[in-house]
């Protein structure tokens, strides 16, 4: 089963870039979930997110950030595992190094 | 109420087997390293989980799963050694390695710590000649892998007890024969690697095209067998069949959705829907290919048989596939590792590349060939070029005997329809 892990948040400190610390705890659990074989893709997300939006056939551009909503924040990772619950065992392994805040598990399903 | 405690309960029991699943590999390793026995090893382990699932349900999961495992199994090593009178000759050594491994996990954090090396060694010992194929395999799904017994009979469709003597046979085979807990020296290493990744891609391709049962594929297996490949790369990072093998298995799984039908059929590589391949294990495994390359061994059996999967992977259509280039890749690989098999797929290459009469002269060389008397590609190969040659009579009774002697359900109901093709034309 493959998921989708990622972070919303809507702190403005979303934008700030991570200490070197925690960039060295990210990127040995980065080599880890590598080594164990279930890290397909990973990468950071850009600050300013561009909304596409349509309604009745229009199609409506705008940039953000957007302080009012939560959003996609920091990084995404897309990995291959059995169950859920491996998931979700990853993903507390990530928020123990990120600190507070918010992740979305969702299950990816073949292309 | 009694529901929601159930459900917990079983919520509890999956995110054990989740945790189990993440730490046992690293769990058994480094209890190896104290213990020296692989079989004891697994076995303080097997204990540690047992008590997660007696203590998890009612506590929580631990904060650090993959400590608290280790500390539990370090407990009853002790207890263990200070009853077991078999162990009693070892007992001060171990104690003292006991002693300073606690020492040692209390100093540096679970997290922090290097188990790649005990990783390594547990693939070692699971892949070891001494040991028979068989057990090879089930030892090795079952330590590093993180499989039950059950998962693995299921999947190789054989019963638990058989899977468990193979375990425990295994076991006290590793034990009377003092395996050492160690990755084999520099002189060794080729041969010792090219055992485990035989192993690795053996579980793959049982997973790839099931020998037996109704199933003609079982992905799951696929995608264990990935995971260890995955890992052996990453701890061998300098060794290229490693990455070549790798490359070869995402490649082939990148079309795991495409080669199965709506009704579980098979559908042959130059039918399938293109669109349905997964782009994103094909670049993973360009990408481990041109490492393998890059390492400089494009001309490993591995690399080899994943640089003709990149060709059919690059081809956008069927026909754009240059099959010029993979004969030339099946003339390496028949040099380098001379099989029937290579032979039959350098056969449907030519047949490709320089028309169907090529292709039938080197399948025709196999008939007489006493390893392809039972294998059932050999007459479905040429049936198939019998068939291009517009000599239907033929090629319907090699698809006929292609039917009789394959093991698996689906590809007898394809082969018979072919069969059946050749009669209607």
């Amino acid at each position: 089963m493959r998921f989708l892990m990622y972070e919303v948040d809507n702190r403005a400190s979303a934008n700030t870039p991570p200490s070197p610390a925690l960039m060295a705890e990210m990127g040995k659990l980065i080599e880890e979930t590598t080594k164990a074989g279930i890290l397909l893709a990973t990468g950071g997300l850009g600050p300013n997110p561009t909304r596409v939006r349509s309604s009745g056939g229009k199609v409506a551009i705008t940039d953000g950030p957007f302080t009012e909503a939560k959003e996609l924040t920091g990084g995404f990772a897309l990995v291959e595992v059995k169950t859920k619950e491996e998931a979700i065992e990853w993903a507390k392994r990530f928020r123990k190094i990120v600190g507070d805040g918010e992740s979305v598990i969702q299950e990816v399903f073949g292309g | 109420m009694l529901q929601s405690v159930a459900v917990t309960a079983a919520d509890a029991h999956r995110a054990i087997d989740a945790v189990w699943r993440i730490e046992s590999p690293r769990l058994i390793a480094g209890l190896t390293r104290i213990v020296r026995d692989v079989g004891l090893a697994e076995e303080l382990a097997q204990d540690a989980l047992v008590a997660a699932v007696e203590q998890w349900p009612e506590s929580g999961v631990p904060d650090n799963p993959g400590a608290w495992l280790m500390a539990t199994a370090k407990h009853r090593a002790i207890d263990r050694l200070r009853r077991n009178a078999r162990l009693e000759r070892k007992r001060e050594e171990i104690g003292r390695e006991l002693e300073a491994a606690q020492k040692m996990a209390t100093a540096v954090p679970e997290s922090g710590g290097d188990f790649g090396d005990d990783l390594l060694r547990l693939v070692f010992i699971a892949c070891h000649p001494v040991l028979s194929t068989e057990a090879r395999v089930a030892l090795t799904l079952r330590l590093l892998g993180g499989l039950s017994t059950e998962e693995i009979a299921r999947a190789f469709l054989v019963p638990e007890s058989t899977v468990a003597q193979r375990i425990v046979r295994a076991k006290r085979t590793l034990t009377a024969a003092n395996v050492p807990f160690e990755v084999p020296a520099a002189s060794d290493l080729e041969a010792r690697l090219a055992s485990v990744l035989e192993v690795i891609y053996l579980v793959f391709n049982e997973g790839y095209s099931a020998t037996a049962g109704d199933d003609w594929m079982r992905p799951a297996l696929c995608l264990d067998a990935l995971r260890l490949g995955r890992l052996v790369a990453e701890l061998l990072p300098r060794e290229p069949e490693a990455h070549g093998l790798v490359a070869l298995m995402e490649i082939q799984a990148s079309r795991t959705k495409a080669r199965v039908g709506p009704a579980g059929e098979p559908i042959l590589l130059l039918d399938q829907n293109r669109g349905q391949w997964d782009q994103l294990l094909i670049r993973r495994g360009l990408a481990a290919l041109e490492r393998a390359e890059a390492l400089g061994g494009a001309l490993g059996p591995y690399a080899l048989q994943a640089a003709i999967a990149a060709c059919h992977a690059r081809a956008r259509t069927g026909e754009e596939t240059d099959w010029a280039q993979i004969a030339a890749l099946y003339d390496a690989l028949a040099q380098l590792a001379h099989s029937p098999v290579v032979e039959l797929n350098r056969a449907v290459a030519y047949g490709m590349a320089f028309g169907p009469a090529a292709g039938l002269e080197l399948a025709d060389a196999l008939v007489s060939e006493p390893a392809l008397k039972s294998y059932h590609l050999l007459p479905s190969v040429r049936g198939d070029l019998l068939a291009k040659l517009g000599r239907p009579d033929e090629a319907r009774s090699e698809f006929e005997r292609a039917a009789a002697l394959t093991r698996n359900a689906r590809e007898r109901d394809l082969l018979l329809e072919r069969a059946a093709a050749c009669s209607r034309s």
